[in-house]
């Protein structure tokens, strides 16, 4: 199935799922309700983006040295640091750290880069165990499905719909809709998971590069249980999360917060930065980080498309989308949805492969009004759509440029040129339509679904101005 | 006192094909202010269509078609947020590098949307000649994050003393239209109206005001559509005529 067919065929799916709808809405109104309690002052907040985007941008402009800065502090704290290329890279480095530990089990926290590799399948097809510990991610482990948001994978799911799951996995248990006995009964599940993993995964929020600190944000404390309990951790990041200075974080933390799950900040943000120490207590013996690239040095190179590596995978830009909302997640099929998916996916994977994600935006500018480091979605979404159709050469870095082009849709776009910009034309046209307009047709395909077809006027307002008299010039 | 003696009003495609009576009411509110509307005969579109699309060759060469329409240094005056957005925020992305880029953006420098024109530099005042009325703003997205400008239609409106104004539910969702995006994603777009429309309904307004004529044939057909299987309900229709209905 090509990826237009395919991508419509998700949304037909979602569109007439309304237990699914429902469940977005209620989540997403109240996440947006959360958020804006968070900053009662716009002036406050606009400092605070801006200040968050300096951060980041220039982390992006000196990314070179600054991750061979991060590199080196790593290294003297004693944290291993590994580079990968792409999925199949770090996946293969994950596992032979694994393996020379001889790890079997594994904790996860949440990780979207890790998604990205699509590392859990890989160990478990080399019979590793891996438990998601992340609530959210636990869910829809059960459930064998990916996350439908960023930041809160199980949104897709109301209560009773985990409450069934929970039940059909773990039938012991009493079966309860009551969200914190849910949370009891997952975490009495996962306290003996922690107590007997070989090893703990966990993604990285922020890399500073000044103290060689890997900052983890987390809510429910498995991020710590993962990252300290077992005796091996393995981190996994993109090579954009580095950011300079310890004194870049507290900005970029608040924000995050703020504007991810409506929280001044979250119930745990642990900084790694050395593995177990003599004679201390706890934390693993080894810590290793993953960097990888996956094309994310290739968006780099072009001016205005490096703006979406700015993303600090908050959600916000999800939250607020109009489109997201009533499709959820998984109708993007990418491992990214909402905004910032059909800003990324499309140039990490190429347009050829997702390009048609471009069409589920309406340019509202919703998303780029929330994102906390200012990153113009719509203009790179608009970007996109431009080189998706473009067939001309040209040093932008892009897989699959020109493949959405169609000689039909081409072809009435120019047919549209030559009438809008011959005012000539365009009058006699205009003429004509008013003149006919008996004759516009009341069925126009997907518009009159649901909408009446709209009709030409009598007369059009060149001729009704004339008429009034006003100046013709 | 108005400051601007002489203005150029860009009408925008759909106003003059779709909606010239809400296009002309503009005009008219405008000459009552004691200007003068200049209206260019050679004028078309501002290329959003194209560009919105992806096509910008396309676009470019409609937009360019405007410049000679626009050359002395006076105002140009728009009844839509999303032609004044297109103009006055895409030109500059349009035109980069263009031999005409100065002469565009000097057009986009002095674009502004009709009831910001209004409001910020005719200081117009408005006296209230109708029945009372039920009203619900729906601002368009463009007018409020391109533009910046959803408060001044919420200022004119304001200024009817028969007219109260309803709120409807997640007023600053986007109603599903979006240009291309209406029939590439028709069933979303279906989808998304349908929410609109309901929160719309659900304030009891009897009538939608608007400053976009693109939201305008979204929400206002989608109504069209509803009521022929459920009855009356309410209609949608561009501010300016709202308030030359009114007022004149």
């Amino acid at each position: 199935m090509n990826q237009a067919r395919a991508f419509h065929h998700r949304i037909d799916k979602a569109l007439h799922d309304d237990q699914l709808r429902r469940n977005f809405r209620s989540a997403l109104s109240g996440i947006q309700a959360k958020r804006e309690i968070q900053f009662p002052d716009d002036t406050q907040l606009q400092a605070l983006r801006e200040q968050a985007r300096a951060v980041r941008a220039s982390a992006l402009i000196h990314q070179p040295e600054l991750l061979e800065r991060l590199e080196a502090n790593l290294t003297a704290n004693g944290i291993q640091v590994h580079w990968a290329e792409d999925p199949e890279q770090a996946n293969a480095i994950i596992y032979g750290i694994l393996e020379a530990a001889k790890a079997r089990s594994v904790v996860k926290g949440k990780s979207m880069v890790s998604e990205e590799t699509g590392l859990n399948q890989y160990l478990e097809e080399r019979d590793i165990e891996v438990i998601e510990s992340d609530l959210g991610e636990f869910i829809i482990q059960l459930a064998h499905e990916p996350p439908s948001h960023i930041v809160a994978p199980a949104i897709h799911k109301n209560r009773r719909e985990v409450a069934e799951l929970f039940h059909r996995f773990y039938p012991d248990i009493p079966y309860t809709e009551d969200i914190d006995q849910l949370t009891q009964s997952a975490r009495l599940i996962l306290r003996e998971k922690f107590a007997g993993a070989d090893a703990g995964i966990s993604g990285v929020n922020f890399a500073v590069a000044e103290t060689g600190t890997l900052c983890l944000v987390e809510n429910e404390g498995n991020g710590r249980l993962s990252t300290t309990a077992p005796r091996l951790h393995i981190a996994i990041t993109g090579v954009e999360k580095v950011v300079e200075k310890l004194s870049d974080v507290p900005p970029l933390l608040e924000i995050l917060t703020k504007s991810a799950t409506g929280q001044p900040i979250t119930t745990y943000f642990n900084m790694i930065s050395k593995p177990r120490q003599p004679g201390e207590l706890d934390g693993p013996e080894a810590v290793h980080l993953v960097l990888l690239d996956n094309g994310r040095s290739r968006i780099r190179i072009d001016a205005e498309l490096l703006d979406t590596l700015r993303c600090i995978r908050c959600g916000t830009c999800i939250n607020y989308c109009p489109v997201y909302v009533q499709l959820g997640g998984h109708a993007y099929g990418t491992v990214y949805p909402g905004p910032i998916g059909i800003a990324l996916e499309p140039q990490r994977l190429g347009l050829d492969q997702v390009g048609t994600l471009t069409s589920a935006c309406t340019m509202c500018g919703a998303c780029a009004e929330v994102c906390p480091v200012k990153i113009p979605l719509p203009t790179l979404i608009n970007r996109l759509r431009a080189e998706a159709v473009n067939l001309q050469r040209t040093s932008t870095p892009l897989a699959g440029r020109g493949s959405l082009r169609k000689p039909g849709e081409a072809s009435i776009w120019k047919i549209w040129q030559r009438l809008y910009s011959s005012p000539g034309l365009y009058r006699l046209f205009s003429f004509a339509a008013t003149r006919m307009r008996w004759l516009t047709p009341v069925s126009l395909g997907g518009w009159t679904r649901y909408r009446s077809a709209p009709r030409p006027a009598a007369r059009t307002l060149h001729e009704l101005a004339r008429q009034e008299g006003f100046r013709h010039e | 006192m108005s400051t601007a003696k002489q203005i150029y009003y860009f009408a925008t495609c759909l106003v003059d094909l779709l909606y010239p009576k809400a296009g002309l009411a503009g005009m008219q509110l405008l000459r009552r202010e004691g200007v003068e509307v200049i209206f260019p005969h050679d004028q078309t579109c501002c290329g959003q269509p194209a560009f919105n699309s992806g096509y910008r060759d396309e676009a470019l060469a409609v937009a360019r078609a405007q410049l000679a329409c626009f050359k002395r240094e006076i105002p140009v005056v728009v009844p839509s947020g999303s032609c004044g957005g297109m103009i006055r925020q895409h030109w500059a992305e349009l035109f980069a590098g263009q031999p005409d880029e100065a002469q565009a953006l000097a057009v986009a420098g002095r674009t502004y949307e009709l009831t910001e024109f209004l409001v910020d530099v005719l200081h117009i005042r408005l006296t209230d000649l109708g029945e009372p009325l039920k009203v619900a703003i729906h601002t368009s997205c463009s007018a409020r994050r391109e533009m910046g400008v959803a408060d001044r239609i919420e200022a004119l409106v304001g200024q009817l003393d028969k007219v109260e104004v309803l709120t409807q539910e997640r007023k600053a969702e986007c109603c599903g239209f979006g240009g291309t995006f209406a029939i590439k994603q028709a069933d979303v777009s279906g989808a998304m109206v349908k929410d609109k429309t309901d929160a719309l309904r659900a304030t009891g307004a009897q009538r939608v005001i608007s400053q976009d004529c693109g939201c305008l044939m979204n929400i206002g057909g989608a109504f069209e559509k509803q009521h022929a299987r459920q009855g009356d309900g309410p209609t949608a229709q561009h501010v300016a005529e709202f308030l030359w209905e009114r007022t004149a």
